[in-house]
């Protein structure tokens, strides 16, 4: 019998050319796993009954429906056509969601960590009673002995907002998600200096009419952001031009027209350039820029010098491809997007960067306008009755001397570790954690900090679905039940028209799994808290909720999604240059920043020399695969089946140097000293610049509970320990890392 | 009547999306598939190109899979659909090794599966769930005796080209360049 191929064949073109991850399937039927049992032939949708939810697989929350056959089986989740998130199609995660809820590693029942007389210890199975006890117990113990303040919580997806609501109940300010200091914060707080507003999510990005799109970095197609993914192909039926700048052939840089392959860590001098060019071309929307903008004047003068030759110079970008693609964008403006990217931690001056990318659409026009930035508006739901939150004394901030992070707009996770490990001036450090659906050993860079953190903890609570690897560290472990079993808050994002979508269970929980509410609900309750959740079922809530905007729960329930009108007909607010005030010091739009430089920082864009990788190293740059959402997919059948581990990616010229072959086990190396724990398949391809690597993240996972994720693929997360601190918003630099290669396994235990 | 799908590579971002909405909506085994990606990369840094493509059963007018199959269960329905008759096939696989797509696989319950172009939806007028599902609605299906249908009309403006012509199977997944 022929070998038949892998769900996901690379090649590369000519003849003779290996086929990568080509795998035998067996014959053998009880290897065989079906997503529905036993029942091996397609239903038609008549015979299925549907019911409304929103994904939680990321953070997009495109809104559908999950269908459930007569035996209860959960058969597929579709999109909602009357969706702007997903315009009824799911992304492969979206449709994979489904292998959340059939995942056999599922956490099932509550565990508490127990010792043995030897000293090993282990995860006891407990009732719900026990561990709720158990918990309640921990906190009102630091309560009473700390204050109230000593608790953080971490949390990312939509079910943590009802512990956000049960922490603030409790009187701790410490609720943070990695979303933030490890994502897109550099890009808020740029935004919001030189327009006074952020960029939000969904991301206020007029793609859909854009007539030109530069991605800086972005990876759009392989960062599945659904309603981007979207509307960039949209943009490429419309014949929108494409400029990708990416050290690595990225898909979205295979459907441009330029492709700028940049030198890593030098993307400040190709914007300034690109300022150059625009304003001493003068090429610029002159009446935008007269009527809108502060600091004109000292940005010309500002980028004076940093003519493309200049640039050519830093970023290996030729200086005609410069000025080409900014005449590109220039003769779309004002319909033309530079992107301001999302997960754009990279280098520690990276609210530097997005500020010259705010700057860049300023001097584009772009801002407030058809085919840049639209202003997004949302349904604001009241909030359901519950008492005032106390007022905490101290929070995460104190850890720091005053006057640090003034610019701050949420909390920093990796502020929170720093105000976990006790020091000298510090007057009461962090004590208990509680982790809510994120892996912080793959979401924080830098682990051995975390690490330290944690084991300065009287206790860590960890809430998930799924054993992933934070999971090992926990005292208390609270299975939650999938988002596909359970009802969460109304989404409420904001979106060209203000729309709502409800999430509703489609199956019992499983095993003895518990939705969120149900969660937060009991300990509020044994800690006293009860009145801050003054409900029976989350039903309530929503229906309260949903009647104070005229729609009701039995509404929702039959469509799933709801579209209001806007409040203002303000979508392109500065389309025919109408008169505004932005929200900023002067009231216009700062090309230069009265806010950062008061606070002691460069008004303007630098470009500042970043460290080089020293000999036989390499820039370690990370980023998504399309099928998987940080590390949280990787075990997920449905999904892994398309990608079951990441690789590192290796120009053939540094292959060659190494000898090391397409399809090769290695292991990496970090400059100080990290080793990856499980060896990673090279890929030797054409699509890497020869002086970095590159590596999907969210693999490499060390819980063997992960049955299929466990031990493959190796972790980004693990490799990034040096992280490059941004000191205008506390973000993780985290593209300042280089590796080796190890051909031989390496002296230490690989931890196996 | 003639159906027949087209892939439109200028637009596909190779996220295998239409491989778990075949995979949920026709029960295909974990570790199977009907539809699957191929990415091919060609040049040297920094002059790249890569052509993305979904594929599936090209279900050939000249079908060699049909032609080998001993029991008759590998068929031609309405349509030009071909289809493999579950409890006709006794999975000897002469189908596998003679189609030169590699659409087919041994399913473990003992026949030979592949793309069905959703023939239970497509008889209800709906496209097949992998078309339907695709974010960048890359792929597009229809009658090509039909000058209206979304397939027609893109084969008609834009350029395409079909895998392995020299096969001599006339294959009806087109794919748009």
């Amino acid at each position: 019998m022929k070998t038949r191929r892998d769900f996901i064949k690379i090649t590369a073109a000519g003849a003779g050319a290996a086929a990568l991850g080509l795998h035998a399937l067996s014959w053998d039927s009880a290897t065989a796993q079906f997503i529905a049992n036993g029942d091996t032939s397609p239903v038609s949708d008549e015979e299925l009954t549907n019911y409304p939810t929103y994904c939680e697989v990321c953070f997009w929350k495109c809104a559908g429906f999950t269908y459930v056959d007569k035996k209860g089986n959960i058969r597929k989740i579709i999109g909602n056509k009357d969706d702007p998130h997903s315009n009824g199609r799911f992304c492969p995660r979206g449709t994979g969601g489904v292998g959340m809820y059939y995942d056999e590693d599922r956490l099932q029942t509550p565990l508490i960590r127990e010792t043995k007389a030897d000293g090993t210890q282990y995860f006891r199975k407990a009732s719900w009673d026990e561990a709720l006890n158990l918990v309640a117990e921990k906190m009102n113990k630091l309560r009473l002995e700390h204050g109230p303040e000593c608790l953080a919580l971490f949390s990312h997806g939509t079910g943590g907002k009802h512990f956000t609501h049960l922490v603030k109940a409790f009187g701790s300010p410490n609720i943070t998600a990695p979303s933030f200091a490890q994502c897109r914060g550099p890009r808020e707080v740029a935004f919001t200096a030189t327009y006074g507003e952020d960029v939000m999510s969904p991301e206020r990005t007029d793609i859909r009419d854009t007539k030109c799109l530069v991605l800086i970095g972005s990876h759009l197609g392989e960062n599945m952001h659904n309603g981007q993914v979207q509307e960039m192909s949209e943009a490429i039926d419309n014949g929108a031009t494409i400029i990708t700048v990416d050290p690595r052939f990225s898909t979205a840089a295979s459907k441009s027209k330029y492709w700028l392959p940049i030198k890593p860590a030098t993307d400040i001098a190709l914007l300034m350039a690109w300022a150059h060019v625009l304003i001493y071309e003068e090429l610029y929307d002159k009446d935008y820029v007269e009527k809108y903008t502060f600091g004109f004047k000292e940005l010309k003068e500002h980028v004076k010098s940093m003519t493309p030759e200049w640039a050519y110079g830093i970023t290996t970008i030729d200086p005609n491809v410069i000025r080409d693609t900014a005449r590109e964008m220039a003769a779309a403006s004002p319909a033309v997007l530079v992107h301001p990217g999302r997960h754009v931690t990279w280098y520690g001056d990276d609210t530097q960067r997005s500020r010259a990318i705010a700057i860049l659409n300023a001097l584009l026009g772009s801002w407030g306008r058809r085919g840049g930035f639209y202003n997004p508006e949302k349904v604001h739901l009241p909030k359901y009755p519950s008492p005032p939150y106390p007022k905490p004394k101290r929070s995460w901030k104190d850890a720091y001397p005053p006057g640090k992070y003034n610019l701050v707009s949420e909390v920093l996770s990796t502020g929170i570790c720093d105000a976990t490990i006790p020091n000298a001036d510090l007057d009461c450090h962090l004590r208990g954690w509680i982790v809510y659906g994120t892996n912080l050993m793959a979401s924080l860079p830098d682990q051995k900090k975390t690490l330290e953190a944690i084991s300065n903890l009287d206790f860590l609570v960890v809430i998930d679905t799924m054993p992933m690897d934070i999971v090992q560290l926990a005292d208390v472990v609270l299975p939650e039940c999938t988002y596909l079993e359970r009802y969460d808050p109304i989404r409420t994002s904001p979106h060209r028209e203000p729309y709502i979508a409800l999430r509703m269970p489609a199956a019992e929980p499983k095993h003895e799994t518990k939705p969120g509410w149900w969660i937060a609900k009991e300990l509020a309750k044994r800690l006293g808290l009860g009145d801050y959740f003054n409900y029976e079922n989350y039903e309530d809530v929503l229906d309260w909720q949903l009647k104070k905007v005229g729609s009701s729960l039995e509404e929702m329930k039959r469509i799933g999604v709801k579209k209001f009108n806007r409040e203002f007909d303000d979508l392109y607010f500065l389309q025919n240059l109408e008169d505004f005030e932005f929200n900023t010091n002067t009231g216009k739009i700062e090309l230069y920043s009265t806010e950062l430089e008061m606070e002691g920082f460069d008004p303007i864009p630098k470009y500042t020399h970043h460290e080089e990788p020293a000999d036989g190293y390499y820039r370690l740059n990370y980023g998504r695969a399309p099928m998987h959402t940080f590390s949280r997919t990787s075990n997920n059948h449905n999904l892994w089946d398309l990608m079951k581990e990441n690789s590192v990616w290796i120009n053939p010229k540094v292959a060659k140097l190494w000898d090391i072959e397409n399809g090769q086990l290695i292991w990496l190396k970090n400059q100080d000293g990290v080793v990856t724990d499980f060896p990673v398949k090279a890929r030797v391809t054409e699509r890497i610049r020869w002086d970095s690597v590159y590596l999907v993240h969210g693999f490499g996972h060390t819980n063997k509970k992960l049955t299929r994720a466990y031990g493959h693929g190796a972790s980004d997360s693990n490799l990034v320990s040096k992280v490059h601190m941004d000191p205008i918003m506390g973000g993780t630099g985290m593209r300042g890392n280089f590796v080796t290669f190890l051909k031989e396994k390496p002296g230490k235990e690989v931890n196996a | 009547m003639r159906y027949a799908m087209a892939v439109d590579t200028k637009k596909c971002v190779g996220c295998g999306d239409c491989v778990v909405a075949c995979q949920t909506e026709n029960n295909v085994p974990h570790g199977y598939c009907r539809d699957w990606i191929v990415e091919n990369v060609a040049g040297t840094y920094p002059k790249l190109e890569i052509e993305l493509r979904s594929e599936r059963c090209n279900h050939c007018e000249n079908a060699p899979c049909v032609r080998c199959c001993p029991t008759g269960a590998s068929h031609i329905v309405d349509g030009g659909i071909v289809l493999v008759t579950h409890d006709e096939c006794i999975g000897c696989g002469a189908c596998i090794e003679s189609c030169p797509y590699d659409a087919r696989y041994p399913h473990p319950e003992g026949y030979v599966d592949k793309c069905t172009f959703c023939v239970h939806r497509v008889k209800d007028g709906e496209n097949p769930a992998c078309v339907d599902v695709c974010p960048t609605s890359c792929l597009h299906f229809g009658d090509l005796d039909d000058p209206n249908s979304d397939v027609s009309k893109v084969l008609k403006n834009r350029k395409w080209k079909v895998l392995a012509p020299e096969a001599g199977t006339n294959p009806q997944l087109y794919f748009l360049t």
